[in-house]
């Protein structure tokens, strides 16, 4: 028996913990056969206890854990090392005094598959049809011409804050189209592709952005807050990292649905610093749960470098920590992030375990319109990247490559849109705001009483004085 | 113990330094030199204050951010144990309270923070908790770019903490807004509050201060409006103060009493109390109601906790009759406080009930902010209330 078992180690062929340190030698014979619990060790064979070890062991409750394991030398020996026994970890024992460098000798590579110019450098990815690329393309367009038009109605006063996604263009659109329209997101701000993609119509950005009646934000809060019950897209919220764990609890309800739908949710490195990502990646792998965490890691938050953001390898580097699959990807190559995306949402749902998504990008516009960022970083590296880094131009290319789209449409599409898109400004701003009711609903599902007096009062104050009140909020 | 934590509207006060581990007794009264000229940003000059003044002191009116980018730098300048660190300070922050700070002190002193207000308070704590025998002196030469190279730092010890003592660290810690700094209320409320207490004043940390800009500004919406005072107030062991927009702010380093509220405008027949921004709307209405025959005391909190009973109570004492104002919601708001303690102690006195005109029961909404706010009109209405009752 225990050189069948001594075999059947050998026949698995793999050492069970990596490196295996060989601490102890124990003639075959004296090698008896003990199972460990199943989700010990993924896929390995039985481990071998020697049978001296097992019957010494004076607390019999954690005797799986003084399990050694085995692999059977080329000369017929077997080499046992010893497994530590404690809750905490699976781990070997070393005599070896030696410290894990603080970062790895090599930083996760990030995954691309168009060059600069659009060529393909690879097969190996997922490419979209005709017309889901034209489709892509002209939606990475639109959001250009969105964050123009909408950036310069702020400057103009025309509402009150705005804040592009310039030089994400293309990682917005491609995410979006990567996955399922009922995937639900939790986005941080950065991310109005993944509405327009699902199909939020440029008048409802414009209705929600001016706070008119019609927009679904209702007026209380600032411009691009964006949310969409019916698109599966979760309000936004100004506060960084708040989303997060939210996601992952909506993943665990979409595990127990069962219905292979996943949950994402989209944040700044600057965000990845607060404590809500770090508690939620861990519930994640813990709860075992179909989520994708994307990581805008565009270079900068507001006046922030990466550099003063962090030390280790990123946020992809973290992924191991908390037991998360992990990958970097070119954000600025929409097929990448197409590829990168359907795959890990297959991994997701598939075996409802979270993935770490880290998009390389930069952020080629301002923080917001409260933001000038000619104050804190060289405009030549702005121009750098609006320039010669662009995603959707280099997208382009490869449509046009395909024979997919024609660049001298571009020019038409620009105007076209931007025409469309200042009509829908002025149209927004043609309706009515919200009613001076929309104050106080909502707040509970219901209005409370206290509620109710308040309003008498503030309706009051508008009779006593109507002249110091917008005369366009209706009564 | 205390930490106390200041709005961007704040002046830093420099505590002395021989006297960094006693009982922060409030210094004398007679140092306060703030005239209290109240304008508005529209520079008209309305009250004066009747605080005393210690001798000519030139003054200046400054804007908030640059009466704390003074402060600052006053504090830097003297203190090597003094460091300010947060989001984006390095530029000189969102608010433009840091401007040349980094440049002129060095990133070691001036820095910037990850972006997780948690860290940002709980780093300060145990810094402010510190105390250091002796300083490293840190010259840096300052490139244009705002880059400092290690290889031009130059490098003296301080010697003037050879006294034996240790002093504390003064560490300033900046919020970006007061709508995110709910992360750190668990350090703020187990950690900072109870530092001394707990340790039995072997440990304090004393030397911490946080600023966060507060208040609605038009668009700010739910998370760049709010005004979240009396979650804080509610904590024994910190300090919760509040400055104006503008005032007139001596030149040079000066000291001010900590709970001493101003009397900025006296009156006989109503006191009204609020504290920051509140204070030009209500100082409007005050004008507003002067029209109509009605004489208002003014007061200006400036420290929330803990706060000057004596003075509001010896105005209402005179008047019969209070209003408090502030943007945060009613219920529960730092109003209630105020308004249950004169009760207690002017009951027979009070000619009306107390008076609250503050936000609603809501998030602090956008586009309706208009009706949200605590205005003028609104707490116009009030006084002729009270007076009339």
């Amino acid at each position: 028996m225990a050189s069948a078992s001594a075999s059947a180690a050998a026949v698995a062929g793999r050492k069970i913990f990596g490196s295996l340190r060989p601490l102890r030698r124990f003639p075959a014979g004296l090698v008896s056969r003990r199972i460990w619990p199943t989700d010990c060790v993924d896929g390995v064979g039985p481990r071998l206890v020697p049978d001296g070890l097992a019957s010494s062991s004076s607390s019999r409750c954690f005797s799986a854990w003084r399990a050694s394991s085995v692999t059977l030398k080329s000369d017929g020996d077997l080499d046992v090392a010893e497994v530590s026994p404690f809750p905490g970890a699976r781990i070997m024992y070393t005599e070896d005094l030696q410290f894990v460098t603080e970062t790895s000798p090599s930083t996760v590579p990030c995954f691309r598959v168009l060059s600069e110019n659009g060529e393909e450098l690879t097969k190996n990815f997922s490419e979209p049809d005709m017309s889901m690329a034209q489709k892509m393309y002209e939606q990475m367009v639109a959001l250009q011409v969105l964050d123009s038009v909408f950036y310069n109605a702020q400057r103009q006063g025309r509402f009150g804050f705005y804040a592009t996604c310039t030089g994400e263009e293309a990682l917005n659109i491609a995410c979006a189209a990567a996955l399922r329209d009922n995937d639900s997101v939790f986005p941080q701000y950065r991310e109005p592709g993944v509405l327009l993609w699902r199909g939020y119509r440029l008048q409802e950005f414009a209705d929600h952005c001016i706070g008119n009646y019609q927009g679904h934000g209702k007026g209380r809060q600032m411009s691009i807050h964006y949310g969409s019950n019916k698109l599966h897209y979760f309000t936004v919220s100004s506060v960084l990292a708040t989303q997060i764990p939210h996601a992952v609890g909506a993943a665990y309800s979409l595990k127990m649905e069962n219905k292979q739908r996943c949950s994402v949710t989209f944040f700044g490195e600057g965000a990845a610093s607060e404590g809500d990502f770090h508690g939620a990646i861990n519930f994640a792998a813990v709860l075992e749960v179909p989520i994708l965490f994307i990581c805008r890691n565009n270079g900068w938050a507001i006046s922030t470098p990466a550099s003063q953001q962090y030390r280790g390898d990123g946020i992809a580097g973290r992924g191991q920590a908390y037991g998360v699959k992990s990958i970097r990807v070119d954000g600025n190559d929409a097929l990448a992030v197409f590829s990168a995306v359907k795959a890990a949402r297959q991994l997701a749902v598939e075996n409802n375990q979270p993935v770490l998504l880290e998009l390389m990008t930069y952020r080629v516009g301002h923080h917001s319109t409260s933001d000038d960022s000619a104050k804190y970083r060289e405009v030549a590296e702005i121009r750098y990247w609006s320039e010669r880094r662009d995603g959707v131009a280099r997208f382009r290319k490869w449509i046009e490559s395909k024979g997919w789209w024609d660049g001298t449409v571009d020019e038409q599409l620009r105007k076209d849109l931007r025409t469309e898109v200042i009509a829908c400004l002025a149209a927004a701003e043609a309706k009515e705001k919200p009613p001076l009711s929309d104050l106080f609903s909502d707040v509970y599902d219901s209005l409370p009483k206290s509620l109710e007096e308040q309003e008498k009062l503030v309706r009051q104050a508008v009779q006593n004085c109507p002249q110091m009140y917008p005369a366009d909020i209706p009564l | 113990m205390r930490i106390s934590i200041t709005r961007a509207l704040s002046i830093l006060q420099r505590c002395a330094r021989d006297c960094p581990q006693q009982q922060h007794s409030s210094p004398s009264v007679g140092n306060s030199t703030l005239s209290g000229a109240v304008r508005l940003l529209s520079s008209q000059a309305l009250a004066t204050s009747k605080e005393p003044e210690a001798g000519n002191v030139p003054k200046k009116s400054l804007n908030l951010f640059s009466a704390i980018n003074q402060a600052l730098h006053i504090a830097l300048e003297t203190d090597p144990r003094s460091y300010i660190f947060g989001e984006d300070v390095n530029f000189g922050g969102v608010f433009r309270c840091t401007t040349n700070l980094a440049d002129t002190f060095g990133k070691h002193r001036v820095f910037n923070t990850p972006l997780c207000e948690q860290g940002i308070v709980g780093f300060a704590i145990g810094l402010a908790a510190m105390l250091v025998y002796s300083c490293i002196r840190v010259l840096q030469t300052v490139l244009p770019s705002h880059a400092i190279l290690g290889t031009n730092l130059c490098v003296y010890s301080d010697d003037t903490a050879a006294s034996g003592d240790g002093k504390d660290n003064r560490a300033i810690a900046e919020i970006q807004f007061a709508d995110y700094i709910y992360p750190a209320f668990d350090q703020i409320v187990n950690e900072a509050a109870k530092f001394r207490y707990r340790s039995g004043n072997q440990f304090n940390c004393g030397g911490l201060t946080i600023r966060a800009p507060y208040g609605a500004v038009g668009h700010g919406g739910h998370y760049h409006s709010q005004s979240p005072e009396s979650f804080f107030c509610h904590v024994p062991g910190i300090k919760w103060l509040y400055r104006q927009s503008v005032e007139d702010v001596p030149e040079g380093d000066y000291m001010l009493p900590l709970s001493k509220a101003e009397v900025m405008r006296e009156g006989t027949d109503i006191t009204l109390v609020g504290w920051g921004a509140q204070l030009s709307v209500m100082e409007q209405a005050c004008i507003d109601a002067s029209k109509e025959g009605i004489s208002c005391e003014l007061i200006d909190l400036r420290t929330l906790i803990p706060w000057d009973r004596e003075t509001v109570e010896a105005s209402v004492n005179k008047t019969g009759r209070l209003l408090v104002s502030h943007e945060a919601p009613v219920t529960g708001g730092f109003g209630a406080e105020i308004s249950a303690s004169i009760v207690e102690r002017c009951f027979l006195r009070l000619e009306a009930p107390v008076a609250r005109v503050c936000g609603y029961d809501t998030p602090f909404p956008l586009v309706f902010e208009p009706f949200y706010m605590p205005t003028k009109n609104k707490i116009l209405d009030a006084i002729k209330t009270s007076v009339s009752y």
